[in-house]
């Protein structure tokens, strides 16, 4: 039946050339752990990848109860994950997610600096990926407002206080992302929100786009 | 033996998409019913809501009476008001009727158009209903106004749920 409707497609569309060109590549056996179990240590890269289709997926399904105000925050995180068949099972995976992203990013990192693969030609992907790093942290820190706590809060005035202390735009710079001069409240929270659902995706798709292709264009780096 | 044999690609396509299915199944399953949860929790209402109107002082004229109770919306606790247009029938029977025109969701009254008297009136696009509730035809609404369960208690009238003209 599938084969069927896949064929009806591709005989008008030639669809069969477009996902070969990005899924159908040969594993080097060098990163195959098939071969060497030690090539786990390419995994982390597909890893990172995986577990953030997991927080795009289960952030979207959270915005379907959560509510960017002071009002209704706290309230609404309560609701989805106390009352909401399920809650606390995806408001886990949005939460433990976003560890476990940056640790899998970290490994990948890692790998890339000890083995060296950074180097030419592959510079400009290694600077994206740290364009992708930075992401990350902002995609963290702007999430950890959200549940609108005391943890959330008052981890937030820290950042602010650390962003004040930037020499000379200091100040204004911390009125840029908290709404306010002085108040860490209603303004803050739906910037934050803002940048951490619309802004920051949106760059991470563009970067990771980039990143991919790189990756596709140039081949994974040799074997050591 | 079975003359049918699997080959190694076919056998590998087999474990990977079912262990891939699996995983993506585990994955979805909490999100998706995460989502659907206000489609498949039961529904609560039903209950009596106490108004301050006396069923002694009920008449044959339809009284506007407005009654108000907590609502739960998910996270968020309100105080609500209802209304309800109220008469007692020749034989002691009391109707209780809904405001919500059944055109298009607008507020209906008693009495308000004077070229056509003693009917609900819906100002929105003119929809009638007679006295006990049922759409003049002619008129937009395409069926009665809905009528509140109805108790008495202490003197006092109790409205409970809203059902389809004919069912309370």
């Amino acid at each position: 039946m599938l084969t069927k409707l896949y064929d009806w497609v591709d005989e008008r569309l030639d669809i069969t050339p477009l996902w070969r060109d990005i899924a159908d590549h040969e594993v080097p056996e060098h990163v195959n752990p098939a071969h060497h179990f030690s090539a786990f240590v390419y995994c982390f890269g597909g890893l990172t990848f995986f577990i953030t289709v997991i927080q795009i997926l289960s952030g979207m399904f959270l915005t379907m109860y959560y509510v960017p105000d002071i009002k209704n925050a706290w309230e609404s995180v309560y609701y989805l994950q106390n009352e909401v068949a399920f809650g606390q099972i995806v408001r886990g995976m949005h939460h433990w997610g976003a560890s476990l992203v940056i640790v899998m990013m970290f490994l990948h990192t890692l790998r890339v600096f000890f083995q060296g693969a950074y180097k030419k030609p592959r510079e400009l992907n290694w600077m994206v990926g740290v364009l992708i790093f930075f992401i990350m942290l902002a995609l963290g820190l702007t999430g950890y407002l959200l549940p609108w706590d005391m943890k959330a809060l008052f981890a937030t005035k820290v950042t602010l206080t650390i962003v004040e202390s930037v020499p000379l735009m200091g100040p204004a710079l911390k009125t840029l992302i908290a709404g306010d001069p002085t108040i860490v409240g209603a303004q803050t929270l739906t910037r934050f929100f803002a940048i951490h659902v619309f802004f920051l995706p949106a760059a991470l798709f563009a970067l990771m786009a980039a990143h991919f292709l790189m990756i596709r264009k140039q081949g994974i780096s040799g074997p050591l | 033996m079975s003359k049918h044999n699997v080959s190694r690609r076919q056998f590998l396509n087999y474990t990977l998409t079912g262990v891939g299915g699996f995983m993506a199944a585990g994955m979805l399953m909490p999100m998706v019913r995460f989502a659907i949860d206000p489609v498949l929790s039961a529904d609560k209402g039903g209950d009596y809501i106490a108004t301050k109107q006396k069923v002694s002082e009920l008449t044959a004229e339809p009284t506007r009476v407005d009654f108000s109770f907590k609502q739960v919306d998910g996270w968020y606790e309100s105080e609500e008001t209802n209304t309800a247009w109220v008469y007692k029938m020749d034989d002691g029977k009391i109707i209780a009727l809904s405001p919500i025109c059944k055109h298009l969701g607008c507020t209906v009254a008693w009495n308000t158009d004077k070229a056509n008297p003693n009917q609900f009136f819906c100002p929105c696009h003119y929809g009638r209903y007679t006295k006990d509730g049922v759409n003049v035809k002619g008129t937009p609404p395409i069926s009665p106004l809905d009528v509140y369960e109805t108790k008495e208690k202490d003197g006092i009238l109790y409205l409970g749920r809203l059902k389809p003209h004919g069912e309370a």
